[in-house]
């Protein structure tokens, strides 16, 4: 008996708490929902268009397992999506995170069951996925980020990026602001389209100071910050007064240590000098945003057409951060010398591994 | 009788009330997070519910909850013995690609032999992984938990150089091993899942999940060597007392609990993934078996329903920022649900000292000598 009453007195006090709990939520949450309408993206926006006639231009972005706030490029282009969708609000972007190698085709199956338009996966780890959602379905239209092996579907556009000229040209100023003639470059792993960066980097250091010794490290990881700070003070204790990273999440630890030890860092993929304003020098951008709207826009006037889309200099695809008050004039006109000389043909920036013997982490 | 129950003692004593109350808690704590973010609570459960009542949602859910279920257990049967496998995370990696390395080089064996080779090979890789830490344990007293996480990084940085060595590296760009023979995935047959429109990687690992459940319970709590394990746990030296070899024990039981781990990382490998990638993180199904283990109760059946509880969320979650809710609300709730049931131990605690200061006092004696008794139920 008093079990029983005990069971429903508890039962009771779930209610009551569920009460408790759920209607002052859903109230207030009711009432931000309006002024939240006018901001870009409200969840309620969604559906109501979707009774208009003029359908909207739905893009899901799939993310690597580095996850949307990375900092580098899954990040730089959702905030490229985001920047389209209040520009042009005819476009309804969303993205899915992946925790590991297998939640690729989960996210882009959910994105081809809701209909999507353009399926955005951003990073080579997603190259096979790609390829088997792609195959599988040809009707629906991808991008990818940083890979080129699906190149041959007709669905599926590459977005491609010169990484090693933009990191050319942060090399030559690498090598023009080192004192002890000796620089760091972390990379995050290694494989063709990651060695590109030390490749450029280092090809850019020797280019004005040929005698540079390059310390270099493989951090054989994108999301080891506390690695990334450890690499960068033992390249520190070697000498090394200027450090480039290309290692995501890793990287984050080498601007840290950077900063504490008063050296100059150099940023990835997007302006990281906000990071720390009196240590980043530079950055290697890589306007991976600029991508993802292009090909965004490309579907809505329906030019969307598979292949490679090559993002380098002469397209302002990749480049050098907009941040330049640590450098000096005569070092501004050494890089917009090499940009015009890489534009021109007359220097060209090696991407192989092999061209480049300087570059030991390939081995 | 003149005793006052009061609701909060009632629910202390049933673990069960405990475990709804804090997922409850949970939810509650993730929408008022959601209320201070601007946020719709009824959208943001809505499709964390909407995405899992349909066929192809739950069907996801019993495939995103069949490495939970194993790694929980592995977590669950340590716990039970007295001893905190922190380690699973690593053993089930090296569980996961003992069954790739099979699974790749022995590509031109049937099905037949080559999955249970599989599952062989990692549930000796994941004993193995255990039986390390647990022979330093024993033969020379090093703190387990701290050669475990140590061991989880071996284990990663391990996988990691397995994947590239030539014969395992996939062929293409991919930095990933190769996909293992289709005749070791365990996938349902591709005409079954797409008639009933369910998850392209649904697949029949569930089944070994609830069996090896099974099979666990049985060992706990019907056989000898799950006596002595339990007693063991219980208090070690009473266990020596009574003739019951502890480090052996601890042996048998770390042993056991590694080749659950590896089996769990097996099943996720042959069912979900069919490779491995070269990880740039830990995956964290060690640690997701310890918060199921947790809100499990240790209880094998407990945890397949929290594995099955804990699938849920993380493929509803996944779905969150299709409503622009961020994901990380999960990771809220399931923080809060840990919180509360860690609480619920404290007062058990609590309330396990005091009744024996009431013992003292005559009166209320047998109050809670009632109140203990159901306790042990």
């Amino acid at each position: 008996m008093k079990k029983t009453l005990a069971m429903i007195l508890a039962l009771c006090m779930v209610f009551a708490l569920c009460a408790c709990g759920a209607q002052p939520a859903a109230q207030p949450a009711e009432q931000v929902s309006q002024p939240a309408e006018q901001a870009s993206q409200p969840a309620e926006q969604a559906s109501q268009p979707a009774e208009a006639p003029a359908a909207k231009i739905k893009i899901g972005m799939v993310t690597d397992v580095g996850g949307v706030n990375d900092k580098s490029f899954n990040q730089t282009s959702w905030e490229g999506l985001q920047a389209l969708q209040a520009e042009d609000p005819t476009f309804d972007v969303k993205y899915l995170e992946s925790k590991t190698d297998a939640d690729y085709q989960t996210n882009i199956n959910t994105f081809i069951d809701d209909g999507y338009d353009l399926i955005i996966c951003v990073g080579y780890m997603l190259a096979d996925a790609t390829r088997q959602a792609a195959e599988a379905n040809p009707d629906q239209k991808f991008a990818i980020i940083d890979d080129d092996t699906n190149a041959d579907l007709p669905n599926v556009a590459c977005l491609m990026f010169a990484q090693e000229q933009a990191s050319y040209l942060v090399g030559i100023v690498a090598g023009s602001y080192t004192k002890t003639k000796t620089v760091g470059y972390v990379q995050g792993m290694v494989f063709p389209s990651m060695n590109k960066f030390g490749v450029g980097f280092i090809s850019g250091v020797l280019s004005v100071c040929p005698d540079a010794k390059i310390l270099q490290y493989n951090a054989n990881n994108f999301g080891d910050s506390a690695g990334g700070a450890t690499a960068a003070k033992d390249m520190i204790t070697k000498g090394a007064d200027v450090i480039y990273h290309a290692a995501g999440g890793t990287g984050m630890g080498v601007i840290e240590a950077c900063n504490e030890e008063g050296i100059w860092a150099i940023g990835v993929d997007t302006d990281q000098s906000n990071l720390a304003p009196d240590h980043v020098l530079t950055s290697a951008m890589k306007r991976v945003d600029t991508a993802s709207q292009d090909i965004s826009k490309a579907v809505k006037d329906g030019t969307f057409k598979g292949g490679v889309y090559l993002y380098d200099l002469s397209n302002n695809g990749v480049g050098i951060a907009p941040t330049t008050t640590h450098i000096s004039d005569e070092v501004l006109a050494l890089v917009k010398q090499a940009m015009e000389d890489i534009g021109s043909g007359k220097i060209v920036v090696p991407t192989l591994a092999e061209e480049v013997p300087e570059f030991t982490l390939a081995d | 009788m003149t005793k006052k129950k009061s609701v909060l003692d009632f629910i202390a004593e049933h673990r069960f009330l405990h475990i709804l109350l804090s997922i409850l808690m949970g939810f509650i704590v993730g929408a008022v997070f959601l209320v201070i973010m601007k946020l719709s609570v009824v959208e943001a459960y809505g499709k964390l519910i909407s995405s899992i009542t349909t066929l192809k949602g739950f069907s996801y859910v019993i495939v995103y909850s069949i490495p939970y279920i194993v790694v929980g257990l592995s977590v669950a049967f340590s716990f039970k013995t007295g001893v905190f496998n922190i380690g699973a995370e690593g053993q089930f990696v090296c569980g996961s690609m003992a069954a790739a390395c099979v699974g790749i080089l022995f590509s031109n064996l049937p099905g037949i032999i080559l999955i249970p080779l599989c599952f062989i090979a990692a549930m000796i890789a994941g004993a193995i992984w255990a039986l390390i830490v647990a022979f330093l344990k024993t033969k020379w007293g090093i703190n387990e938990v701290l050669s475990m996480i140590m061991f989880n990084w071996i284990a990663f940085y391990l996988s990691n150089y397995i994947a590239g060595i030539p014969a395992i590296h996939s062929d293409g760009t991919a930095e990933a091993t190769k996909n293992i023979a289709d005749q070791a995935r365990t996938l349902f047959p591709s005409s079954f899942i797409s008639k009933f429109k369910l998850a392209p990687t649904f697949n029949w690992g569930f089944i070994v999940a609830v069996l090896v459940t099974v099979l666990i319970w049985f060992i706990i709590e019907k056989t000898t060597l799950g006596y002595q394990l339990k007693a063991v746990g219980s208090n070690k030296n009473a266990a020596l007392y009574g003739g019951i070899g502890v480090n052996r024990s601890i042996l048998t039981s770390l042993g056991i609990s590694g080749a659950l781990a590896g089996l769990g990382g097996a099943l996720q490998l042959m069912g979900m993934g069919g490779r491995i990638s070269v990880f740039s993180s830990q995956e964290g199904f060690g640690f997701a078996g310890i918060v199921v283990a947790l809100i499990g109760c240790s209880n094998p059946f407990g945890v397949l329903a929290a594995g099955i509880f804990y699938g849920a969320l993380n493929y509803g979650g996944s779905k969150l920022n299709l409503v622009d809710v961020p994901t990380q609300l999960i990771s809220v709730i399931v923080g809060t649900v840990v919180f509360f049931i860690s609480i619920s131990i404290v007062f058990e605690r609590l309330k396990y000292v005091g009744s024996k200061l009431h013992r003292d006092t005559p009166k209320k004696a047998p109050d809670t000598e009632k109140g203990e008794g159901s306790d042990k139920k």
